[in-house]
């Protein structure tokens, strides 16, 4: 994998931002976009845009060709048995939205529980909060380390026959943390729970395989893997989604209708109501291409992110001993989140900008996780992808020293 | 186009971080709790989770004390400082106007802004539009504060 020519691939990151060249580590937020995803998208409009499914011409077939083989390729890059099982949603919240409407409404009863992890995002959080509050079921938290570990050995007080739900991130976009999937997944089919994985942190970064974690559900977002925005994938498996009512009513999604009733269509499209992000599909098909072909594979990705953190955790480390990393020291995704001393991750965040280095500043959707186990109301965060380098590291430790300089001055 | 010509995106960090604003980030005044306050407002920040406490005690139709207190990064803080150190002692129609006056300024509104004071070394905010949630979190909370003295 040669770095320096994929970064040739992205237009974005060759600018100057206020006057310094731009370094990019907010890739948790959302990635790049190489020159191929947005040729792809491109020839989609120029050469065959056209409603999927419905049109009997030549583009039509064109587009509905293009949707398809995008789902044959996301369906191998997880390695998911069928693509049929890959349903085409906005984003990881909407997937995980839609399990938690479709399936979680239907098998729900009241003192039935939830299982969740502490560090879930928002977006794996809330929609369990909503469907408990309907359904009469009951949130439960596994016991973890503050490092974001899961503490395996106490799992079993709260993963119990009551559980008929356990939702999880694969990593977590605060603290980096890998969590054991397939530990969590066996000790959950013990019991007869269903497992939903959050993969928004972990698709983009590490091989994944649906079938080797043998999990029930996983969603991700194809803007956090180079892709487009609005384009998301749920996997899920056959049998689970075939006795799943749709979440969402509308063309495509039926086989036949009365004015009282309706019939639903086969898998994926059951789950699929209007129009679909075409273009958006046509485009994570290309980021998949791109990973595969140009990156030469996902694992590429992992290796050179652990790299870059590794570097990142031992520059930051002797170049500051006020900084303070959150999360595990070993077996973590490209995701730093720290402090810096006393100041506010909002006045790190804006004096980096000013010298061109872009990280994320705020409680990146885990309020929870940063009141009542961090307990910090705010953390920045440096969040790194396959374009980026050592050097960009470095830029940002030179920075951290600017901010340190600059309000050392004034506080 | 790139950024940097965009005059919107010229960051330039001694307009942010003017001098009294620093001062007041770092000797933050109306700083606590008052023993005997009419009325207290709790505020958040959802994005960035920073949270402040303003206390008032009126009289005769006048802030006769105000308190702050809360966590935030520098811009929110100081601007609790100035803020409160601003409106004490006025009538509750002048500290309205007053933080209407302010929140004019930091929407980037031409004019004339000399009455606000110190409260000017906010203007620059204005050129950061993620950071102006910041200076307005007290605003919001004294308001709060105000319109329950006169519903
Ligand atoms: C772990 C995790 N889950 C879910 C999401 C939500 O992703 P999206 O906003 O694309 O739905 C994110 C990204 O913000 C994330 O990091």
């Amino acid at each position: 994998m040669n770095v320096e020519r994929i970064r040739q691939d992205f237009p974005i990151l060759a600018q100057l931002v206020n006057g310094k060249p731009l370094v990019y580590l907010d890739n948790a937020a959302t990635t790049q976009k190489p020159r191929q995803v947005i040729d792809a998208i491109r020839r989609y409009y120029e050469e065959y845009n056209a409603n999927v499914h419905r049109s009997i011409h030549t583009l039509g077939e064109r587009a509905t060709a293009a949707y398809e083989e995008a789902r044959a390729k996301v369906a191998a890059f997880i390695d998911a048995p069928e693509p049929a099982t890959c349903i085409f949603v906005r984003n990881a919240s909407e997937g995980l939205n839609l399990v938690a409407y479709s399936y979680g409404m239907q098998v729900l009863r009241p003192g039935d529980e939830i299982l969740l992890s502490p560090l879930e995002h928002h977006s794996n959080l809330v929609p369990w909060q909503l469907v408990a509050r309907r359904t009469g079921a009951r949130l439960r938290f596994m016991p973890m380390h503050p490092d974001g570990t899961l503490d395996l050995e106490r799992l079993p007080r709260v993963l119990t026959e009551r559980t008929r739900i356990v939702a999880v991130a694969h990593a977590s976009n605060t603290l980096g943390a890998i969590l054991p999937v397939k530990a969590i997944t066996e000790a959950a089919h013990a019991v007869g729970a269903v497992v939903v994985v959050d993969g928004a942190q972990s698709v983009p970064h590490m091989p994944v395989s649906v079938r080797e974690l043998d999990v029930d559900f996983l969603a991700f977002s194809g803007h956090k893997m180079m892709g487009p925005m609005g384009i998301g994938v749920l996997y899920g498996k056959r049998e689970l989604l075939e006795r799943m009512d749709p979440f969402l009513g509308g063309g495509e999604m039926i086989r036949s209708v009365t004015y009282e009733e309706s019939t639903w269509n086969d898998l994926p499209w059951k789950f699929e109501a209007g129009t679909p992000n075409v273009e958006g599909a046509v485009g994570l098909a290309a980021a998949i291409d791109y990973i595969n072909e140009v990156v030469g594979g996902v694992a590429n990705i992992q290796r050179h992110e652990h790299d870059l953190v590794q570097y990142a955790m031992r520059r930051l480390r002797e170049a500051f001993p006020e900084i303070r990393i959150y999360g595990p020291e070993e077996n973590r995704a490209g995701i730093l989140a720290f402090t810096f001393g006393d100041l506010h991750p909002h006045d790190v965040a804006t004096v980096l900008d000013s010298e061109g280095v872009a990280i994320r500043a705020g409680h990146h959707c885990t309020m929870p996780l940063h009141r009542e186990v961090l307990q910090v109301v705010a953390t920045n965060r440096a969040s790194f992808y396959v374009y980026n380098t050592r050097e960009d590291v470095d830029r940002l430790v030179e920075a951290l020293g600017k901010v340190k300089e600059f309000f050392s001055h004034v506080a | 186009m790139s950024l940097e010509h965009d005059p919107r995106y010229a960051v330039n960090l001694n307009e942010l971080y003017k001098q009294v604003l620093m001062d007041h980030f770092a000797r933050p005044r109306n700083k606590g709790r008052l023993d005997e306050a009419d009325f207290t407002v709790h505020l958040e920040n959802p994005t960035c989770g920073d949270t402040i406490e303003v206390q008032l005690k009126v009289r005769d139709g006048r802030v006769e004390d105000v308190r702050w207190q809360g966590h935030g990064c520098s811009i929110s803080m100081a601007s609790a400082s100035m803020t409160t150190q601003a409106i004490k002692g006025k009538t509750l129609a002048e500290a309205a106007q007053f933080l209407s006056r302010c929140r004019a300024m930091i929407k980037g509104e031409p004019g004339d802004y000399k009455e606000l004071g110190e409260l000017q070394a906010l203007s620059g905010v204005a050129k950061f539009p993620v950071r102006v949630k910041c200076a307005t979190l007290a605003w919001n909370a004294v308001e709060e504060g105000l319109k329950r003295v006169q519903p």
